[in-house]
């Protein structure tokens, strides 16, 4: 350890991969990936995977990726919500890894719901 | 990038009751589903709520899950990991709502708990320096080497008001101070980990749950005292703990934040452990110096204070472990930050280990001035099996109790002084209506007659007589007399003793007396233990509620009762060693003690 900066570094690294154990529930924005065995089937777990990645990527610490059962739209699968603090949330269906670099940066980072991708564009 | 993180408690209580196979389950478990590269398990410190473990908490959901078994491991990962459905039949009950779960922060344990020195523990893994630094480790160090002098460093500390956490309660910034001011060509730092009160286990799961902290606080210390060695004095028989700080250690060394010109700003600190053999008075500050300098761990008298004259001569700095795990905080945060929590003359918070007839025994840091009602009731649930609260011992062998009228004082070092008692290292033992305080006396006497190191005779010879005329009450054989030659020797003992272990020897015994007199004196004027545990003073005895069922009988290990099918059965009290399995298995309450 040479410097103040070597020390920042490791920190900063450490930070996003920690990040997760803060509880800090109330101002997060939550992204929800529906895990029941239909989600699995249609490829959930990917699509989880790739948000986590994706958010770690942008050091998005305020983030919290997690998992819920059946959304019950099955056909619709993979169901990702996504609710950001004091907003309706928004419903994503038929997600798969390429789309959600998307809906990171274009609803999460910058606030502008993808459309094409929800619910209502599907039905 | 791991999606979710399983700790799992790896302090000494969680792993007794088998935390380390519940990770070797885990991970067998998350590599027979593939998961090992989306979820990570990790080992941690002590989370504090050692009643309900082996304990885990499972990120980002924040499910804290209590008293796993290896056999609810495959459920955990195919339901929680794999499909995101919460085991709730694990989840620790006060977090279960109806509207989901509910942040172990809200808590009753945890609400009224303010981490300071713990806050790591049970969120970092300890054997892993990056985890350390994620969590904002070594920029204390950083910041005091790039920008602060040694004595900034020490105004620092002396304004945030900080008292040493290992019982006596000096001021830490003086002593800081006093090292530093002393003229020599090599000085020392030095931690004293010898914790040996009984029950009280604070300072090993700080070095359990995070030992850089104490290390980056040592480091820091040495650089405003001008030291360039550290040396950790821990008791052998906290293995875990030894593990983890030399671990801590190797990775700071390798790191340079240990060693030679430490951010390349020409300053050199190193750290050594010395293990000690268990010895009670080892704690004590002159005999913990002298029993790492190789010597029998004896004290010896102050002045010269270790300020002036310490390890190997030299001026030595010593604190306690839980002291130094305030440090960083201070000077990450500021003097006033820290002074704003407590009351006025105690600043920040306290870790106790609660323990004794307490619902939820485990580990707990709250702001000083918290009432000891809240860390028995709010924080600490109450008193098992609907009982009544007796006393609360606090400081050990060396410290005094707190009776239940005196249940609303304020905790901090001034108040519990007052009252006769002593904040001491953190234990907190308490005591409901069944506990005989005779015989606690007797037997905090017991373990400090065990522990005097004999250098000194008013400790030495004057416990021993202590525990002989104690022995006496609890066996019926004791006069009013006695009782008051108990109370004389005690003030002698006090007064002469080398050493706090001598000088503080005595305080459960006269405590006691001060509290609950009447209890002595019914063991001596009436040959009765009021709380019926002194097995000479008490009687077993079968009332006419006896319907001759033979089960006391078939179950009594000496054949000390007799008598007819369905006729009231006896007791014959010279046979009777008084274990009292007759009046545990009698179904009709029949039987009683006097």
């Amino acid at each position: 350890m040479k410097s103040l900066a070597e020390l920042a570094a490791i920190r900063d690294k450490m930070k996003a991969q920690v990040n997760i154990r803060e509880e800090n529930t109330e101002n997060a924005i939550r992204v929800v990936v529906g895990m029941a065995t239909c989600g699995i089937a249609a490829g959930a777990r990917p699509v989880l995977n790739a948000f986590v990645e994706e958010t770690a990527k942008r050091n998005l610490d305020n983030v919290m990726v997690t998992q819920t059962g059946c959304i019950g739209v099955c056909r619709l699968e993979p169901i990702v919500e996504i609710t950001l603090p004091g907003e309706e949330k928004v419903t994503y269906v038929k997600m798969t890894p390429e789309k959600v670099a998307k809906v990171v940066a274009d609803h999460i980072v910058n606030k502008k719901v993808v459309t094409e991708y929800t619910i209502g564009a599907a039905e | 990038m791991y999606r979710a993180h399983i700790l799992v408690c790896g302090g000494t209580g969680c792993t007794s009751s088998g935390s380390p196979a519940i990770i070797d389950e885990l991970n067998k478990e998350l590599k027979a589903q593939g998961l090992e590269e989306e979820v990570k398990v990790v080992q941690t410190g002590c989370f504090g709520l050692c009643a309900l473990g082996p304990i885990m908490i499972v990120y980002p959901e924040g499910a804290f899950y209590s008293r796993v078994e290896l056999s609810d491991i495959p459920e955990i990962v195919s339901e929680h990991i794999v499909k995101g459905r919460i085991v709730e039949r694990l989840l620790y009950s006060e977090t279960v709502t109806e509207a989901g779960i509910k942040s172990l922060n809200e808590t009753d344990f945890y609400k009224k708990q303010l981490r300071v020195a713990l806050r790591n523990c049970g969120v970092i893994n300890p054997e892993n320096i990056d985890e350390y630094i994620g969590f904002g480790g070594y920029q204390a160090l950083g910041k005091v080497l790039t920008e602060m002098t040694p004595q900034e460093v020490i105004d620092v500390i002396k304004e945030s008001g900080l008292r040493g956490r290992g019982g006596g309660g000096f001021p830490t910034g003086l002593k800081w101070q006093f090292t530093a001011n002393a003229e020599s060509d090599q000085k020392y730092v030095a931690c004293n980990a010898d914790e040996g009160d009984p029950g009280a286990f604070m300072d090993r799961s700080v070095l359990e749950g995070d030992p850089h902290a104490v290390i980056e606080a040592m480091a820091i210390a040495g650089y405003a005292v001008g030291a360039s060695q550290g040396y950790v004095y821990i008791r052998a028989e906290y293995p875990i703990a030894v593990q983890r700080l030399q671990i801590a250690i190797d990775q700071a060394r390798e790191y340079g934040l240990l060693g030679k010109n430490i951010f390349e700003k020409g300053f050199d600190f190193d750290i050594e452990i010395r293990l000690g053999a268990g010895a009670f008075v080892c704690g004590e500050e002159t005999a913990l110096i002298t029993s790492i300098e190789g010597n029998r761990g004896e004290p010896r008298p102050r002045p010269p204070f270790p300020a002036v004259k310490g390890l190997f001569g030299k001026p030595t700095l010593l604190n306690n472990v839980e002291t130094y795990a305030n440090i960083t905080q201070i000077i990450l945060n500021g003097p006033q930050w820290f002074a704003n929590m407590g009351t006025e003359k105690s600043k920040g918070t306290k870790v106790f280990a609660l323990g004794g007839k307490i619902k939820n025994t485990g580990l707990v840091e709250i702001p000083m001035g918290t009432t000891l009602r809240e860390v028995i009731y709010d924080i600490g649930g109450g008193i098992p099996d609907g009982k009544k609260f007796k006393a609360a011992q606090t400081g050990g062998p060396s410290g005094g109790c707190i009776p239940a009228d005196l249940i609303d004082i304020k905790i901090d070092y001034d108040n519990l002084l007052s009252i006769g008692s002593m904040m001491g290292s953190g234990g907190l033992i308490v005591m409901d209506e069944e506990t005989c305080m005779v015989d606690i006396a007797k037997f905090f006497l017991e373990f400090t007659v065990e522990e005097s190191c004999g250098k000194c005779t008013p400790c030495r010879v004057g416990t021993k007589r202590l525990l002989e005329l104690l022995e006496k009450v609890t066996n019926g054989n004791g006069t009013l007399e006695d009782i008051d030659k108990m109370e004389a020797l005690c003030h002698h003992i006090k007064s002469s003793s080398l050493c706090g272990l001598g000088q503080s020897a005595p305080n459960p015994v006269l405590s006691t007396l001060k509290y609950f007199r009447d209890e002595y004196v019914a063991h001596v004027v009436d040959k009765k233990c009021p709380a019926g545990v002194c097995k000479n003073l008490v009687q077993f005895k079968i009332t006419d509620k006896c319907i001759g069922c033979t089960l006391c009988a078939r179950n009594c290990p000496v054949n000390a009762i007799s008598g007819e099918v369905k006729n009231m059965h006896t007791i014959d009290a010279t046979k009777c060693i008084k274990c009292g399995v007759c009046m545990d298995k009698c179904k009709f309450k029949a039987i009683i003690k006097e």
